[in-house]
């Protein structure tokens, strides 16, 4: 498993990729999240707390949005790693739609976006000279995402929300993954590597 | 009494003493994998910058949008204060929208080691 990941081409890294639709992502988490939106309504002093929290990974999800946009923006990628930063960045957009539907049905407000030239100036974006700076930056965001969504799971008083926060660190792994293997990184050593 | 800045500039200096036996490059790693999803050292992201946490007051980042719990803090990121903050967020600040726990006493440590003299 190590020999595979560690000699993994860029090449393969883009041949794993399969094309999902963001439409689908969405409407799939959508569907989990009505019922548990007026679940939730009913339970007025857990919501703005899991509310708190969800808006916390949107700001995320904003966040991986406006990284995965200066990647492309930069010019430094070429055709088929940005297609492959393309389709990591619906898959955010996905995660964005479902949590600024769940934060409404619940009552909240969901967090705006920031301007690019903000996030920009962030994620110092300034110091990227190459494609492997950004895959780099893409692959250290996407590392904390997991780690942020597995480490808010036993904080949230809903559990169905406790399972659409671990189907976005799926997701997210999944982005390491193949960040990590068209880096060159290793895989990690031990067990239960991710969430502690 | 002592003035605030004062009592700041001594809680930093005895706690980055304290510290200097800790893991900083551990901690270091910690941070980014565990904290920088959200935040990083010079800039305010999801969460507040964390340059000279230690020995701030509580929510006081100037343009950085804080929940109202914690607007509200009146105490100083003192290295005591921010193990219980890592321990449960919501239990030291009840409000706040930070959820993110580090559940091991050696991890939280070398965090804070690393916060201390981060720059």
């Amino acid at each position: 498993m190590k020999e595979v990941i560690q000699t993994a081409s860029r090449r393969n890294f883009l041949g794993t990729v399969t094309a999902v639709t963001l439409s689908a992502t969405a409407l799939a988490l959508l569907d989990g999240n009505d019922a548990m939106a007026a679940k939730m309504k009913d339970k007025k002093g857990s919501t703005a707390n899991d509310v708190g929290i969800l808006n916390v990974a949107l700001g995320l999800e904003h966040e991986a949005i406006n990284a995965y946009t200066l990647g492309a923006q930069s010019g430094l990628l070429d055709k088929g790693v940005l297609d492959v930063a393309v389709l990591f960045q619906s898959h955010h957009k996905g995660h964005r739609d479902a949590l600024i539907a769940t934060i409404n049905k619940m009552g909240g407000k969901a967090v705006a976006e920031k301007t690019l030239a903000q996030y920009a100036t962030d994620l110092n974006a300034g110091s990227i000279k190459s494609a492997g700076d950004i895959l780099q930056l893409a692959r250290r965001l996407e590392l904390g995402a997991i780690n942020a969504y597995l480490g808010v799971i036993p904080s949230l008083n809903d559990k169905a929300l406790g399972q659409v926060a671990a189907r976005l660190a799926a997701d997210e792994t999944m982005h390491w993954t193949l960040l990590n293997s068209a880096l060159g990184g290793a895989a990690p050593a031990g067990p239960l590597s991710f969430g502690a | 009494m002592r003035p605030p800045i004062f009592a700041a500039a001594i809680i930093l200096l005895s706690s980055t003493s304290a510290f200097a036996a800790g893991d900083v490059a551990r901690g270091q790693i910690l941070y980014e994998s565990r904290c920088g999803a959200c935040h990083s050292i010079q800039s305010n992201r999801t969460g507040p910058k964390h340059l000279g946490v230690v020995g701030r007051k509580a929510g006081s980042i100037a343009g950085f949008d804080y929940s109202p719990a914690l607007k509200k803090a009146k105490f100083i990121w003192t290295p005591k204060q921010l193990d219980k903050w890592l321990q449960g967020p919501g239990k030291l600040v009840r409000g706040t929208n930070m959820a993110f726990t580090v559940p091991k006493a050696e991890d939280r440590a070398a965090i804070i080691a690393y916060l201390a003299v981060a720059k």
